[in-house]
Parts: C-alpha cells; structure tokens; sequence
C-alpha cells in the first residue's frame, strides 16, 4: 500500500461523501418545501420521485424504439419532463385532496399515505412488478479519471451538479421572486398575507405543485445509480424525512446543513465500519442531537 | 397421440408427452397415467380434494408486495408446468386445479393463507413460497397439517422436513464448487464477501469463509453487510479498492444489486480489472442491472436459460410461447418448474396422493426431463443437482463456461461448516 494509493482513497472516499451528500440534499429539498413552508406531511413524497423515475425509462423506451439516434441526448430533457410530469400530478393532488386538508396537519398525512399506496398500485399495474432501468447514455456511464488509481464516477459528478443547480434555482425562487415573496408572506402569516391580496390558496398550489416536481427531478437523476420499483418511493422517503426533520422544518439552509451532515457521518461511519452499523451510528446520532435540539439545526426564528 | 411430427404446431405438447413418458420406466408404475384412471377411495384415504376426474392443488406466492418482482417467474413456470402436465392427461388420471392464494410479501399472510389452503381446500400438494422468511412462517402449518410443499428457491439450508420438498440448491451446493472454481480457474486466493443483512446471505457467507480459510488456504480480507434496499455503495467500493481483493463475492440481493453493480461500473471496477462472482444474480435481476453494467462478471446457479440442452430448448420455447418473446428465465423459475413434475412422478410412484406415500415415495424420484439436465430427490427431500458458472452476457444473459462434473449431493447440515 504506497502513499499514492492511500492520496486516492482519501479523495476518492471525500468524494463518496459528498455524492451522498447530493443525494440527500435532492431527496430532501421538495419535500423541504412542502413541509417547511406548508405544513404538509407528504408522505407521497417517494412516490412523486419515482414518478420522475419511471418518465425517464419511458423516454427511454420511446426513445429506443423511435428516434434511436437520439439515445445519447434524451437524458436532459427526460428530466424536464421529469419535473413536468411529477408537477401536473402534483398540482392535481393538491387540488383533489391537500387543499381540503390545510387545517388539519395530521390527517394529511393520512390522506397523502393513501395516495401514496394508490399510486404504488399505479405502478405496479402498469410498469409491473419488476424492477426496471433506463438505458443510459454512455456518457454518463464509467469513470473519470484523472491519474492512475483515482476514480470519480461520472454519474456522482452528474447528480452533484444537478442538486447544484436545482438548490441554486430554488433559492434564487424563494428570496428573489415574487413567487417566493408570497409563499414566505403566507409561511409568516396567512390571513395577514391574505389581507394584502396575496391569493394565498393558488400560491399553495403552485408550491406544492413545485416541491412534487423536484421530486419528480430527484427521483430522475437516481436512476443513474439504482432501479426503479414500483415500491422503490417508499426506500426514499425515510431519509428524506430523515434530512428534513434533522435540519430543522422551515429552513431551506438547514435542510443543506442536515444532508451535508447525515452524509459525511453515514460514509466516514461506513469506511471504517460496516454498512448496517453505520446506519445504526448515524441515526443515533441524529436522535441524540434531536433530543437535545428538538427545533432541529436550524429554525426559523418566526414570532409566534 | 404418441406420434411425434415435429411440422405439427401443436409437437409442443407432443414433445412434453414424450419427455413425461421417459419418467415413466423409473417410477415403477409404467402407463398407469393413461389407463383408466385409479378409484378415488383407493388414491385417496385422507380426505383429500381428490374426485374421479380432477386433484386440486395450492399455488402460494406473493403477487403483490415487494417480493412479487421475484416470485412472478415462479408463479408462471409452475402454472406452465401444470398445463403441460394437464395437456399429457394430468396425475393419476386426473386433471389438476389450481387455486391460487397471494401471500402479499408478508409472512404471517402466508402462514394465514397456507392453512386455508390445507383445512379448507384440501389440496394435494402446496407450489410455493419464496424468501426463507415466508418458508419459516408456513413450515409450522405444513408440519401439523400434513401438507407438501414444494419450495423453489436457493436458499441457507440447516432445514429439512418430511413436508417440504426442495427444488433450488441448498447453500453449500451452490458455495463450495463455485469457490473451488475461482481458486482453481482464477487463481483467487484473497476474497472480500459482502451481502446484504439477513440470514440467507450471511449463512451463505459464512459457509464461504470456512471453505476459504481452512480448505482453500485463502485469505478473507473483508466481511460487509447493507441493510436491503441499502443504494449508496462508494464507501463499500473504496473500500475493496483499498483491499484489493482477488475475488468480489458478492451475496447481494434485490434492488440494492443495481445500485452495487452501477456504482462498482461508475467506480472503475469492471471484469477487466476485477474478478466477481455472485450467487444472487439470475438473468432476473439483470432485467433491472443492465447486462452492460456487469458484463463479464460470473455468477454459480444450477441453471441458466441460455443451458444448450433439449429439455431447456424446449422449456424456454414454452415458456416464451406462453409468456412472450421477452420473457427471461432465472435459476429460481426453472426450480418452481420443476415442483409440479416432481410431485407428479412422486403421486405415480406412491399410486396414491396421500402426503405420507408421497413423502415416502419421493427420495430416489429422478427426472430426466429437468431444463437443467437431470435430478434426483436426496432422502433428504434436497435435489441432487449440478452446479455452473455463467459469465455475464451485455444482453442480459449468461455464457455457461464451466460445470460441476458429476451431481453435488445436498448436504442442507454441513459438518464443519457451521
């Protein structure tokens, strides 16, 4: 074992952190704003990622079987449409059930429990029961690598720099638009942000409707690293709750702060453990720091 | 209708009949399937759902749930199995009925469903089950009721029962060959096992270590399990990296097998670097791998669909024919098709349908019409069977490159192994 060798596990091990670190932070951000700043407890949330995931591998059976020249490039817009797609469904479940739950929490998450075992029927009716992966496109397959025995998988660098820019994107929504202005006026104070005509029922909708699609984004770019099933949204949902909670409900920043966390314990954990005690590690330690700081990370400093 | 025309659409059944027929002469009962069918009271002292035309027997697997992405394959050859069987003039004369019962991937569901099976309907025998977890749950049931199952699946051994009949390769058949294999051929001596966490892949594991440490004079440098449905592998992966090992072994299963062999592709380990053998990979799972993303890796089961034998060709054409050109066949739904023939030659052999004759007929029962080539039922109620290495194929299939010589006894308590 030379010290080169050593260099490359290093780097290649704090990369391995990070990419799980994306991981999270994409699971974790629609359902952010769903919860943080509605209230809602979607726990259809995994279904709505693997919605997106199922777009893709149907693009690419289309695909495949129709424009076969254009198998190499379909992969970005599958994840338009992925957002597109789990969107609509979105803004349809939030008009046929959310809407008429807003004033009761904890029946929502009931009502979006059961949509999310109908829409697993969903799934499994019309993909059946079987696993399924998209063709990829060779170039998001393999490994880059820039000198002898270090490896970066190119699909890790592909998710990184999606959750990039879906983050970038939402934060930039959030704090700059007038979309973002309204959903914080309503977060802030309903009736006051009523009150100045802020249509707070459409603005609900349009946001539910957006957490729904950056599932639908999500569950897309992890098709790159695993399968789709029709149960694979319930796999999800536990860390994405997991990230949510931790990082303290309406704060975007803490969800970042909770993902990066829970990432780097759960990959050092299990460089040097195993992977069931890593897991066992790191969710102790988000109980212990749970019970000490029941709010999470960070909360938001609202007065009540 | 013992002509064999093979222009005639329908030489598929015919063919079968002729294969069914080469059973006869060891069953001890030559023709008694197309005579006059036996007297009721006579096959039939237990009270059976057994009447003058018709025997009626249980399907339980789960076909919804988790597990139904696997048992589907089972589901399916069995329900071939048993129309081909009908098609040649059923068991005893009789046609046989199937009610099927869903387990729903959960165990206590298929206990449940496996007493209304036995107390209610009656059957004559059980097709089913798949994870060791349902096996265990309705082990009990078949015990106190008298019922026979017959069970598909590869699985850790350290069980036996009068009441079960077990068609997939117990551990050590499918372990120990397939390591002598990677000592001898690759030149393996250092190995990492990784699996997921439960006990199938961790008694598995450990038979492995035990033949690795004292019989192959090798060296396990490493020992991981993931919880299933674990997806994130690159500290796992860093790992071997480090280790180096000569050979991956890997026991994991279900849907955590994509994100394994994607990220062990995305990580730069592919077989042109690295050696990998698999005992939970069957052309099944790699409908959700992608052949491109684990070609030339190996995996050791008693079957593959691409085994260049007659009774596979026409096993794979019937499947295909009945369940479309797509269809894949795995280690596990050749076993399942084999449940249904096994039960039938034991029926024959015992002229009767009665648990305790069949039971006592079944040990010794051979068929030479298994797509696998040929088996034989152990006193044990285990299948003598042959153990293969396949390499990975980019279209999803296996190249068979390498066979156990003889039949491997099964040996579900392994002296020195526990």
């Amino acid at each position: 074992m030379s010290m080169t060798d050593l260099y490359n596990i290093t780097l290649m091990q704090g990369f391995a952190g990070l990419s799980l670190f994306s991981v999270l932070l994409l699971m974790g951000l629609g359902l952010a704003i769903i919860f943080g700043q509605m209230g809602v407890i979607n726990m259809a949330h995994g279904e709505f990622m693997a919605i997106g995931a199922y777009t893709v591998y149907l693009s690419s059976v289309l695909a495949e079987r129709f424009v076969p020249g254009f198998v190499q490039a379909y992969f970005p817009f599958a994840i338009l449409l992925a957002f597109m797609v789990a969107f609509a469904v979105g803004w349809l479940a939030e008009w046929a059930l959310i809407r008429h739950l807003y004033k009761r929490p904890l029946d929502t998450l009931l009502a979006t429990w059961g949509l999310s075992l109908g829409m697993q029927q969903v799934f499994r009716s019309t993909f059946g029961p079987k696993e399924v992966s998209p063709t990829l496109p060779d170039w998001l397959m393999g490994s880059w690598s820039p000198s002898e025995g270090l490896d970066i998988p190119i699909n890790g660098l592909f998710v990184m720099a999606l959750t990039l820019l879906v983050t970038g994107l939402v934060m930039l929504a959030l704090y700059r638009s007038s979309w973002g202005l309204k959903v914080r006026a309503t977060v802030a104070n309903r009736p006051m942000a009523n009150a100045t005509g802020i249509n707070t029922r459409r603005t609900d909708r349009v946001t539910f409707a957006i957490g729904c699609g950056i599932a639908g984004i999500a569950g897309a770019a992890f098709t790159t690293i695993g399968s789709t099933g029709p149960t694979s949204g319930s796999l999800y949902i536990v860390d994405a709750f997991l990230v949510v909670t931790f990082g303290g409900a309406a704060s975007l920043l803490g969800t970042v702060a909770s993902a990066f966390g829970i990432a780097q314990t759960q990959s050092i954990t299990e460089f040097f453990l195993d992977g069931s005690m890593a897991r066992v590690l790191t969710l102790l330690t988000v109980v212990v720091i749970l019970m000490i700081r029941p709010q999470g990370l960070f909360a938001a400093r609202i007065r009540k | 209708m013992s002509e064999h025309d093979p222009s005639d659409p329908i030489s598929l059944h015919r063919r079968r009949l002729l294969q069914g027929m080469a059973v006869l002469p060891f069953t001890g009962l030559p023709g008694l399937s197309f005579g006059a069918a036996p007297p009721t009271a006579k096959v039939n002292t237990t009270g059976l759902a057994v009447t003058d035309t018709t025997v009626t027997v249980g399907q339980l697997h789960s076909a919804t749930g988790t597990m139904a992405i696997s048992e589907t394959g089972s589901i399916q050859a069995e329900q071939l199995a048993i129309d081909q069987i009908n098609a040649m003039g059923g068991v005893l004369g009789r046609q046989i009925k199937v009610i099927k019962e869903d387990g729903a991937s959960d165990w206590p569901t298929f206990a449940e469903k496996a007493r209304k099976l036995l107390v209610n309907d009656k059957v004559g025998t059980v097709f089913g089950c798949w994870t060791s977890a349902s096996r265990k749950a309705v082990l009990p049931v078949f015990e106190k009721e008298n019922g026979m199952l017959y069970y598909p699946t590869f699985y850790e051994g350290l069980e036996q029962s009068k009441n079960v009949i077990y068609t997939g390769q117990e551990a050590t058949q499918q372990i120990i060959w397939g390591l002598d294999w990677a000592n001898q051929t690759k030149k393996a001596k250092t190995f990492f096992l990784i699996g997921s966490d439960y006990i199938w892949p961790r008694t598995s594991n450990k038979i492995a270590r035990k033949h690795i440490e004292q019989h192959l004079k090798g060296l396990v440098v490493g020992e991981e399990y993931y919880p299933l449905g674990h997806t994130n592998f690159n500290s796992l992966i860093n790992k071997i990296k480090l280790r180096k090992p000569d050979c991956i072994y890997a026991v994991v299963v279900g849907g955590s097998n994509v994100s394994f062999y994607k990220q062990l592709k995305a990580a730069g380990i592919t077989s042109a670097k690295q050696f990998l053998l698999t005992i939970s990979v069957t052309e099944d799972e790699l409908l959700g791998i992608g052949g491109e993303n684990a070609d030339g890796f190996y995996a050791c089961m008693k079957y593959f669909q691409s085994l260049n034998n007659p009774n596979n060709a026409a096993f794979v054409k019937a499947f295909k024919a009945k369940y479309g050109p797509k269809a894949v066949i795995g280690d596990v739904t050749q076993a399942a098709y084999l449940g249904p023939w096994l039960w039938k030659a034991a029926c024959e052999k015992a002229g009767s349908f009665d648990i305790d004759k069949i039971a006592a007929a079944s040990p010794g029962i051979e068929l030479k019409t298994a797509p696998e080539g040929y088996v034989k039922i152990h006193p044990n109620h285990h299948l003598w069977s042959k153990a293969r290495i396949g390499q990975i194929q980019k279209d999803g299939q296996f190249k068979v490159v390498a066979e156990s010589p003889s039949l491997i006894e099964p040996d579900p308590f392994p002296k020195g192994y526990q």
